[in-house]
């Protein structure tokens, strides 16, 4: 990254007790926006409990991880996207490596999955329900849906980086399609699958929880979609602090899982 | 003719595409009308083909279309304003880029859409809630983007700024501006492409707007095959924009 010299800080230099100032931008950062958002609540210039005061929100959120009926919701959307990233990224996963492996299938094929990748997802629920009814069936579609188009392209992008001396080998063995899959494309393309199911696992979450708030009576998506219909906000702020939290942790997690930050880094 | 052969050919792979969509499309055709697949849960092609024009016609689609159109231009100019504003402004102040890198990067791979009960709550059921969740969505690519092409600027080019004494403002303009812009382009298209799935999935979502409207209206009066013509038209219109995006930034971004 080219620095351009025109600004240059003391960063990163620990001066005996005295905080870094990054560190101490941030306190100052997250420090400004808590005490706007406490003044904001206590203004009342907006409606009634639309942005709550910060206690309400810590409260709704204890008392939210100590109700056992939480755990259940919680329990049916990871149960969801779970199936939901096992059949989207496993089918994905398959599509890829034929479209990786071969040129003329990418061409055939590829620019059909290019394109429908970033359409918006949620539009195919109402056909979903119809094939899978309104239980988790139709949720799961949606979010393996969503995974499939992440993985299927990453992995085609992956499969045509291999390291062709790493095939060549693979061959000379005489390494049938399954020993080739396992022992040479898999474990070479690892990152770009990774990075893949990464972007899979985001757009899953997505997909199931969005079709949860449209049509549901159990997980996440239906407890946030319950507590906005009951005008529960510090309730809504919690799920969503406790999504967020899931969902970024799930992220970083994958990725380091993965190896991907060592990349980044090197 | 072999497979070997085919392969040679330059547009063989591409008619193969085509021609697998056209037989797969006759397939379920086909297997609706001997009764393999249900016609009450999957409408024949040819009535959904046939669903094109009644749709159109009577559920005022083009109206619709400009409708989301507007959301998502409204929603495309504030992006792009507070997205590069936001770029040039971490890359100006250093300290602040070291603080908040990390936060809007995290902030890029959250779920934002799931916020969209609480856009509800505080813009109330309208076009400003599509619009501010389009908004929000867009962006974060588009800050990370202008600060990575801000900050990926050559060094010879900042060196022959200040071989000239270009004050803070023209190096700014003449140079750094210029060397990012294909890079703020590929921010550009992210957050506009985000921006626009958001726009059409809230719209459905909350039963509001457009075309996002459209489907859940068709689905809501279980008219099958006008649903379906509906979701292949939205798709239809979202491949378009894909495409006219990919080319304006093809078109823009000038060759080296």
């Amino acid at each position: 990254m080219a620095d351009t010299g025109r600004l240059t800080f003391p960063v990163a230099r620990p001066l005996g007790l005295r905080l870094r100032p990054v560190t101490a931008l941030r306190i100052m950062i997250i420090v400004a926006v808590l005490a706007g958002w406490e003044a904001l609540a206590a203004s009342g210039l907006l409606y009634r409990d639309v942005v709550p005061s910060l206690l309400a929100i810590a409260k709704a959120l204890f008392q939210m991880l100590r109700d056992p009926a939480f755990y259940s919701h919680l329990a049916t959307t990871a149960y969801e996207i779970g199936v939901a990233m096992l059949i989207g990224g496993l089918s994905g996963l398959a599509v890829g490596i034929v479209l990786g492996g071969s040129r003329f299938m990418a061409r055939a094929y590829e620019a059909y999955l290019y394109y429908l990748g970033p359409c918006p997802k949620i539009i195919f629920f109402p056909i979903m329900i119809m094939w899978f009814g309104v239980g988790p069936g139709s949720k799961i579609a949606m979010g393996a849906i969503s995974c499939f188009f992440p993985v299927a392209l990453n992995a085609a992008g992956g499969m045509r980086q291999i390291d062709k001396v790493l095939i060549r080998v693979g061959k000379s063995f005489r390494a049938n399609t399954w020993q080739m899959v396992t022992k040479i494309y898999l474990p070479a393309m690892r990152h770009p699958v990774i990075n893949g199911v990464r972007l899979g696992l985001g757009v899953a979450l997505i997909g199931t929880l969005l079709a949860e708030t449209k049509l549901s009576n159990r997980g996440i998506g239906f407890l946030v979609i319950q507590a906005y219909s009951i005008f529960n906000m510090p309730q809504m702020y919690a799920l969503l602090v406790i999504l967020f939290v899931i969902s970024i942790g799930a992220n970083s997690l994958i990725g380091r899982i993965g190896g991907l930050d060592d990349i980044r880094r090197s | 003719m072999t497979a070997a052969v085919l392969a040679r050919t330059r547009y063989a792979p591409a008619a193969l595409g085509g021609l697998s969509l056209v037989l797969f499309v006759i397939l379920i055709e086909l297997l609706i009308r001997v009764g393999a697949i249900n016609r009450f849960i999957v409408p024949m092609p040819s009535d959904i083909i046939a669903a094109f024009p009644r749709v159109i016609s009577e559920e005022h689609v083009l109206e619709r279309f400009l409708l989301t159109a507007g959301e998502a231009f409204s929603a495309s100019i504030l992006v792009t304003i507070f997205g590069v504003a936001g770029g040039v402004l971490l890359h100006r102040y250093r300290l602040l880029r070291l603080a908040t890198e990390t936060w809007v990067a995290a902030v890029a791979a959250a779920p934002l859409v799931l916020m969209y009960p609480l856009y509800l709550v505080i813009f109330g059921r309208s076009a400003l809630t599509i619009i501010m969740m389009g908004f929000s969505a867009g962006l974060a690519p588009i800050i990370l983007k202008t600060l990575e092409g801000l900050s990926g600027t050559r060094r010879v080019l900042i060196n022959v700024g200040r071989s000239f004494s270009l004050t803070r403002s023209q190096q700014f303009w003449k140079i750094l501006f210029p060397a990012a812009l294909p890079t703020i382009f590929v921010g550009l298209r992210l957050g506009l492409i985000f921006s626009l799935i958001n726009i059409v999935g809230v719209e459905f979502l909350i039963n509001f707007g457009g075309l996002g409207q459209l489907i859940n209206e068709l689905a809501e009066r279980y008219d099958l095959p006008g649903t379906y013509a509906a979701i292949c038209f939205v798709i239809l219109v979202s491949i378009c924009v894909f495409i006219i995006l990919e080319r304006l930034e093809r078109w823009l971004t000038p060759a080296d």
